[in-house]
């Protein structure tokens, strides 16, 4: 099957690969590119697992073509801080305790990273309604809502 | 690369397509139409044709093998699809592959039709949202669509496109059954008109689901309300259910049985009883016949009283 030629921008950097038209972007992010940050879930858009911004809005990465990303920017798990400079959302995840076996931390991360950009001061239940497309099976919610908030407590300094 | 080994797994008998899938087992071309002329061309070309919107229904589609196609023909680049605005007759025409998040936070959209915004903010979850389109809402035929509902009973209407020209349908008459439209193979959904809303109305769209939010419709219910100049009589309703057929259904006894009544519980009740016969559910991992039935009358009665609120604040 013929290959196609994408260029796009992954985490700033300029980046091209090819890809069959049938490959998601969950799959040419992880086995082509190498970046196994975004997890692979349900595959069917349910979970959020692969949640990933695309040209800075939220999408899942299982409900996207590789193919349509050419001339599009895309931000990953691995775009959101690094480990010697956490984002604050990662900081506030380690500090509330709010993963457990992590396999949907990324996409929580992603997908609230998504809400703070868009608004920095959301309420609980504006968290808990725009996380609702994030499935999580280990810690019930309430701690990664907490971190989500705290997050953007901690993040009110930066922006003055 | 691609890890042929699951991709070469057999899918398990009784569950259907293996869901560890990871992609569509059939190869299929992708074509990116910069103009509706181009994709006409492209749907007339003799291959078996699927269309690309959001993506969110036709690439799961795909994956599980439930469709298949020669060519999906991505829509997204073709500007008068990704448009939607307000015409000069106060019509919101919306392009058929724009997206329902760009829709919904559209102040004016909000302020003008809410009964849109009721259905298109809880398609899906945010990310879902990001991408999916009201034209792959309705195109995708599934009777607990949230757009069909509430789309019917604001009157909205079809543009349709091919090569030999377009022609406009009532979106009622889009839907065959479950997960099966009217169009042909030649034509594709090019927008959705939403006429001016009458004076004095107000419309209104909710479903049921046992969560808060992401989930697919049980049952759901659109209802809009037009009010004389007192405001103390009922002119004119429209009432569509959702999810209680194999089709989304207008309740034409239902609605009209409210012309000429008082607006208020005693008339929605017997609205609400009404709707209910229409309903011709079937009992799945959703809900029983019994239930959809119940829910059927429960949420015309709701979905009235929303209508009526706005149909008051209209005034």
């Amino acid at each position: 099957m013929a290959r196609t030629y994408v260029q796009a921008t992954i985490n700033g950097v300029a980046t091209d690969f090819l890809c069959e038209p049938r490959q998601s972007l969950l799959e040419v992010l992880r086995d082509e590119l190498g970046l196994t940050g975004t997890k692979e879930g349900c595959n069917n858009g349910n979970c959020g697992a692969c949640s990933v911004l695309l040209n800075g809005r939220l999408v899942n990465a299982c409900c996207v073509l590789g193919v349509e990303i050419d001339g599009a920017e895309v931000t990953t798990i691995e775009g959101i801080g690094n480990p010697d400079r956490l984002h604050p959302l990662q900081q506030a995840f380690l500090e509330e305790a709010a993963l457990q076996c992590g396999v949907c931390t990324p996409g929580f991360i992603v997908s609230a990273k998504a809400l703070l950009d868009k608004e920095p001061h959301p309420d609980e239940q504006r968290v808990r309604y725009w996380l609702a497309g994030n499935l999580c099976r280990c810690t019930g919610y309430d701690k990664i809502v907490r971190a989500v908030l705290k997050a953007a407590d901690d993040m009110e300094p930066a922006r003055q | 690369m691609i890890d042929r080994a699951r991709v070469t797994a057999q899918p398990v008998a009784l569950l259907g397509p293996n869901p560890t899938l990871r992609m569509p087992v059939e190869a299929f071309d992708y074509v990116a139409p910069r103009s509706l002329a181009e994709a006409y061309a492209h749907l007339g070309n003799g291959r078996t044709s699927l269309l690309l919107a959001g993506g969110t229904d036709v690439i799961v589609q795909l994956r599980e093998g439930r469709k298949r196609c020669d060519q999906l023909i991505d829509l997204k680049h073709i500007p008068e699809l990704m448009r939607f605005g307000f015409a000069p007759d106060g019509t919101l025409e919306v392009g058929a592959a724009a997206p329902l998040a760009a829709l919904y936070e559209d102040a004016e959209v909000l302020r003008r039709v809410p009964a849109l915004v009721d259905a298109a903010s809880i398609i899906g979850g945010t990310a879902i949202q990001s991408r999916a389109s009201l034209g792959g809402n309705l195109c995708n035929a599934s009777p607990a669509a949230d757009s069909s509902a509430a789309l019917m009973v604001l009157g909205a209407r079809l543009l349709i496109g091919s090569a030999s020209g377009t022609r406009e349908l009532p979106v009622e008459e889009l839907f065959a059954g479950p997960g099966v439209n009217t169009l042909q193979p030649s034509e594709l959904l090019v927008q959705v008109r939403i006429p001016p809303q009458p004076p004095r109305s107000g419309a209104f769209y909710l479903r049921f689901i046992p969560r808060n939010e992401m989930d697919i419709a049980v049952a759901s219910a659109g209802a809009r309300l037009e009010l004389n100049a007192t405001g103390d009589r009922i002119e004119g309703a429209r009432i569509a259910l959702g999810a209680v057929g194999p089709t989304p259904l207008m309740a034409k006894a239902a609605a009209e049985a409210l012309a000429g009544e008082v607006p208020g519980e005693e008339a929605f009740a017997r609205a609400g009883e009404l709707a209910a016969g229409v309903a011709s559910p079937i009992t799945d991992m959703r809900g029983s016949v019994a239930q959809r039935k119940r829910l059927a009358s429960v949420l015309t009665v709701r979905a009235l009283r929303g209508a009526l609120q706005r149909a008051r604040e209209a005034r």
